[in-house]
């Protein structure tokens, strides 16, 4: 009689352990707030590297980036890939002034903030040897950096890159360009406000 | 049979009934008061992080943009966290021994992430995307404060939803001219009910009545 009481017992502790062992609160309560899914850049427990967002397996291309091939061009060439105008033009500038004007400096150059704050003073854009310089060799820095630049492929896409080299471009220009080749309208002007217009104008303004 | 109640026990019994209903009412609005209060909404609470990363040595000393390092806020739903390459841009040469920097240095080291404090975390039931409402003309500082006065990152509003709708109601008070977008210091004009209705025509903001849909925010 005592004995089936105690075994009756035991049974019932035991089915009551196996419900409540049920009541895991991340089975039971589910929280609309935090579903069971990965919002971008969530940690994760079940990879080893306790990242949610998987790198690039090696040797593959991510779905849509093929439509960049044609922007690749060779670090000797001076092609430009893409049709200038003044929309990329405002485009290169909004981007320069994000991602390259720190160091490079708003007008090229290369007195931008971070320099200011010790950074390695990168060399002016009006120098001879950086105007002579081909598009792809400015294409391939940006892409793959150089000397104390880190690459910036990850942070501006192939077609803000040769925006950017078209406004990189412009700034040089800028300080190089003829009076006698700039149009009417503004050719009148520079000659209301008194500057020689023969030579080179010292602070081109983009127009 | 005399009475059990002495006639001053009305007043106690009126004044009971009264006291029910005031205490009800107190105890709900205090609920709801702490409902609303940063113990839970963490509003104005700066969050300790693994780096001591300062928003306004970077955004405002050193007039970074937010976009060099929150590159996808254009183009996706979220701003992004940087990976640990945009620190080293320029702290591969800048401070590049200090110690509270290790961190930094040992995850671009190992390529592990360095685990940052999510500050501005939204329930997973609603929608939200970034680049729909910085292309229409909603600033930064609209909803994450002055970011570049901001040593340590805190959550400059409640995030409530009564917050998200009361700007989907009035969306002209927060529209900016797309140049300004990024500009911490921007301040609403005085004329910014006009500007802002114009804003609103030409870019195509939806009405109200679809604004404030619950399938707007909630799909």
């Amino acid at each position: 009689m005592k004995i089936s009481a105690s075994i009756t017992g035991g049974i019932l502790l035991a089915v009551c352990g196996l419900a409540f062992a049920g009541c895991n609160e991340e089975l039971t309560r589910q929280d609309m707030a935090n579903q069971p899914k990965y919002r971008p850049q969530a940690p994760s427990e079940f990879f080893p590297d306790g990242r949610s967002e998987r790198p690039l397996i090696e040797n593959t291309v991510a779905r849509g980036s093929l439509v960049n091939d044609g922007l690749v061009v060779p670090k000797d060439s001076n092609v430009f890939p893409l049709p200038i105008n003044q929309a990329l033009l405002d485009r290169g500038e909004e981007r320069y002034k994000i991602y390259c004007s720190p160091c490079h400096g708003l007008q090229g150059d290369g007195n931008g903030m971070i320099v200011e704050r010790g950074m390695k003073r990168p060399p002016s854009y009006h120098i001879d040897r950086l105007r002579q310089s081909p598009n792809g060799y400015f294409y391939d820095v940006i892409t793959n950096g150089f000397g104390s630049m880190y690459s910036y492929s990850a942070q501006i896409p192939p077609k803000d890159r040769w925006a950017i080299i078209a406004y990189v471009r412009a700034l040089q220009l800028s300080r190089n360009a003829k009076g006698s080749e700039l149009p009417e309208s503004l050719r009148a002007k520079i000659a209301a406000s008194g500057v020689e217009s023969g030579g080179a104008i010292a602070k081109g303004e983009k127009e | 049979m005399a009475q059990i109640f002495h006639r001053s026990t009305n007043f106690i019994a009126r004044f009971s009934l009264f006291s029910a209903i005031f205490l009800g009412g107190l105890a709900l609005t205090g609920i709801l008061a702490l409902a609303r209060s940063p113990y839970f909404t963490r509003q104005n609470i700066a969050r300790e992080q693994p780096v001591q990363f300062s928003h306004k040595h970077h955004a405002g000393d050193d007039g970074i943009d937010c976009r060099y390092c929150h590159t996808s806020v254009e183009s996706s739903a979220t701003a992004g966290i940087p990976p640990t390459k945009t620190c080293m841009n320029c702290h591969s040469v800048l401070f590049n021994n200090a110690g509270y920097l290790e961190p930094v240095r040992e995850s671009y080291r190992t390529d592990t992430s360095i685990p940052w404090v999510k500050v501005h975390r939204l329930g997973e039931f609603a929608y939200f995307n970034h680049s729909i409402h910085v292309s229409k003309g909603v600033g930064c500082s609209t909803c994450h404060g002055p970011v570049n006065q901001m040593p340590l990152v805190f959550q400059a509003n409640t995030l409530l939803m009564q917050w998200c709708i009361d700007c989907h109601r009035n969306p002209e008070a927060a529209l900016r001219p797309l140049d300004q977008v990024y500009n911490m210091d921007w301040k609403a004009p005085a004329d910014q009910a006009k500007i802002g209705h114009d804003f609103a025509v030409q870019r195509k903001i939806r009405t109200t009545v679809e604004l404030t849909s619950c399938s707007t925010c909630h799909r």
